[in-house]
């Protein structure tokens, strides 16, 4: 073998692995964990498996607040990726950082690729457009506050159907407590069920400049009467047992699991873990309570979750490959099964379509619930989202003042007028700076 | 006698001091110093909007009467675990020293916890502590004790406080154990052969013995009090219920971290610098007074 040869192969094989290399390489920071995460790199293999241009590169940077904390510090330091998955109360920060974000319309047009913002389900897509219409990032993960309720518990005490109304809510509670139950129903992520779904669920605004997608200068409304009775309401009923309180997020889920209580609100994409963690009892799924002395006919629900943003700042052969991976994401096939897999809503028609005539709803009645809550009407200002800077610690202000509540410190007329107070004190400061 | 060594280069002595004066330019003096810049600045998240605003930031701080809070339930919690996780280390060890069989085994379980990280820990005893499924909660209840940290804030305060001593104890026992072995055996003795007992002994000979060490721990205390906890207080509690758990160093985290907002976060955290600089400063001056080296 001569020296000449081996020095061909090693050339061969060097031009070789820069055509391999070629691939354009396109970094995602996502907080997708565990099984979720999983099923992220499953569904990013797909894709690099299905083109020879493109190579998604996944990467799981922690909870949501991380994600978002280390892409806006990359972002700083100039190594940001491409692709962020930030979930929905960092919608307003992103969509402020005008110089920052590369909004989804326009990357498809500019990279010529079909998107139809028709085929994507309003009340998902409408949380992350413009008042304009526009779609600026795509929604990954959603997923809306449903009930949840323990058939058995229901049984025992003689009840045949879940409750409706608030009405209803106190009825069925107090016949569980009569039945031998500890408390009727509890509540998780209480900020964005009992305050921002129930405006939403009952067509009341939570603020001016409709939830804040008509301008920065908005000021909060959720200390009105409608938000004040429901608080007030609350605060009764979790001295008599009918409510209870679990703690923020969702460590409150240990009542309905250990059958305390016979009924939580929580995520959507709660159903399959909590059958995980009840395996021997019936699960019952419904559609969250409306106030049935404000409104006759029930809005859908905000979603929550998280969207993938764009980031500017890379190559355009960057970005023909994200409109592509995105082309991909939004395909029905992708679509309905990431919504069997992981109970989150599917965000096209077509992918709600798919899974109905796969006749996946026949065997998992549940997982429909939440479909069919978000898209029973057309969302109105009042229920098509919010956006409001800073939200985060107006969320944490708002746990704050609403655990003074539960615990009698305060009256839910004064924590509601508190909230506001300080809400709007960070409203104020986005304001300014954007 | 040798005679002392010269050195005639002049520059020797600072070439040999800068990799201490560079590391604590970079790692001390420069963060410290971006802080102080940022807290007279309003931005936003990413940094693309920044504008002077003067004492604004530390003026809104005052006018926030929940910030005014948090320095009581700082100063409440920093005491406890201080004082709770020293005289639980002093007792232990002063156990641990006397202790003659199966003493390494001991020594090492308690030293097992400082192990932990601080997020784990917290995870660990929120799992106890659950108000629903947790097992100290059944056996408060046992007692008579509705235990719920979710809605009693002075509950909550129990939790991160007796959370964050566990974590520290470790550390402490292993000084004081340290500490306790150094005092000479020959007074132990002659004051056991003049009739003492050993609470005596211990109270009248090596209490006092061993002040330098004590002393060195109460600060080393307070600024892990201060600054190290709040990952427990973030896994545990999140500073609720309403504010109840929220300490400074939190808040700076919470404001900074989490919320974004890096000129309040920054003010915060000149008034931890200025507040830790005093405590240090009244802790040298008339604590170490009482110290004997």
């Amino acid at each position: 073998m001569s020296i000449k040869y081996l020095t061909g192969v090693a050339i061969t094989a060097a031009l070789l692995s820069t055509s391999v290399q070629a691939k354009t390489e396109i970094e995602w920071w996502h907080a997708m964990g565990g099984v979720l995460g999983n099923k992220v790199n499953e569904i990013v293999t797909d894709f690099n498996n299905s083109q020879t241009e493109y190579e998604i590169k996944p990467v799981y940077k922690g909870s949501y607040g991380e994600t978002m904390t280390s892409a806006i510090a990359s972002f700083r330091a100039k190594q940001h990726p491409v692709i962020v998955q930030v979930f929905e109360v960092g919608t307003a920060t992103m969509m402020g950082a005008k110089q920052v974000i590369y909004p989804v319309y326009e990357l498809m047009k500019n990279t010529k690729e079909p998107f139809e913002a028709s085929n994507y389900l309003p009340a998902v897509t409408s949380y992350y457009t413009t008042n304009e219409g526009k779609i600026v990032s795509l929604p990954f993960n959603s997923s809306t506050p449903i009930l949840y309720y323990n058939k058995d518990m229901f049984k025992k005490a003689g009840i045949k159907s879940a409750p409706k109304t608030w009405e209803e809510m106190k009825d069925v509670s107090l016949k569980l407590l009569a039945s031998g139950a500890e408390c009727g129903f509890s509540t998780t992520w209480q900020s964005w069920i009992q305050i921002e779904n129930f405006g939403a669920r009952n067509n009341i605004a939570l603020s001016t400049n409709s939830n804040g997608f008509a301008g920065l200068d908005t000021e909060f409304t959720f200390n009105s009467a409608p938000f004040t009775k429901h608080i007030e309401r609350l605060a009764a009923w979790s001295k008599s047992g009918i409510f209870k309180y679990g703690g923020r997020q969702s460590t409150g889920m240990p009542l309905f699991y250990t059958q305390r209580c016979a009924m939580t609100m929580g995520s959507s994409a709660s159903l399959s873990s909590i059958q995980e963690s009840m395996p021997d009892i019936d699960i019952g799924v419904a559609e969250l309570p409306y106030d049935d002395s404000l409104t006759s006919k029930p809005q859908n629900t905000i979603i929550g979750g998280a969207s993938l943003w764009v980031l500017r700042g890379h190559e355009s052969e960057d970005y023909k490959g994200v409109a592509k991976f995105f082309t991909y994401l939004s395909s029905a096939k992708v679509q309905a099964n990431w919504h069997q897999f992981t109970g989150y809503l599917p965000i096209t028609q077509a992918a709600y379509d798919l899974t109905r005539k796969q006749g996946f709803y026949h065997k998992n009645p549940s997982t429909e619930t939440a479909v069919l809550q978000m898209t029973a009407t057309e969302p109105t200002e009042n229920s098509k989202g919010i956006r409001f800077g800073n939200f985060l610690q107006t969320r944490d202000i708002i746990n704050q003042e609403l655990e003074a509540v539960w615990s009698g410190e305060k009256s839910a007329q004064s924590a509601l007028d508190d909230a506001v107070r300080l809400g709007n004190q960070q409203l104020r400061r986005f304001e300014r700076t954007h | 006698m040798s005679s002392p060594v010269t050195f005639n280069n002049k520059y020797l002595p600072f070439a040999l001091i800068a990799p201490q004066i560079l590391i604590t330019l970079v790692f001390f003096i420069l963060p410290a110093g971006q802080a102080i810049f940022q807290s007279f600045r309003l931005e936003d998240a990413f940094g693309l909007s920044s504008e002077f605003v003067g004492l604004e930031n530390f003026i809104n701080l005052y006018n926030d009467s929940y910030y005014l809070d948090t320095f009581i339930t700082t100063l409440q919690f920093s005491i406890s675990v201080a004082f709770l996780a020293l005289i639980s280390a002093l007792i232990l060890s002063a156990f641990a020293e006397h202790i003659i069989r199966g003493a390494t085994f001991y020594r090492t379980f308690l030293i097992w916890p400082y192990a932990v990280a601080p997020v784990v820990a917290g995870s660990l005893w929120l799992f106890l502590f659950d108000p629903t499924i947790g097992v100290v909660t059944d056996i408060l209840h046992w007692v008579g004790i509705s235990w719920n940290p979710t809605l009693n804030g002075a509950h909550a305060m129990w939790m991160v406080i007796i959370t964050s001593t566990w974590k520290q104890i470790s550390y402490n026992f292993l000084f004081f154990l340290a500490a306790l072995q150094s005092v000479p055996k020959s007074l132990l003795e002659a004051a056991a052969i003049d009739g003492s007992g050993p609470i005596k002994r211990f109270m009248s000979i090596s209490f006092p013995l061993i002040s330098p060490t004590s002393f060195f721990l109460l600060v080393i205390n307070f600024v892990y009090a201060f600054f190290d906890t709040f990952a427990v207080i973030h896994a545990m509690t999140q500073g609720g219920p309403s504010n109840s758990t929220s300490t400074l160093v939190y808040k700076v985290y919470h404001d900074g971290f989490i919320g974004l907002d890096i000129g309040s976060s920054a003010a915060q955290s000149v008034i931890l610098m200025i507040l830790v600089a005093l405590l240090t400063v009244f802790q040298f001056k008339y604590v170490e007074k009482k110290v004997a080296y």
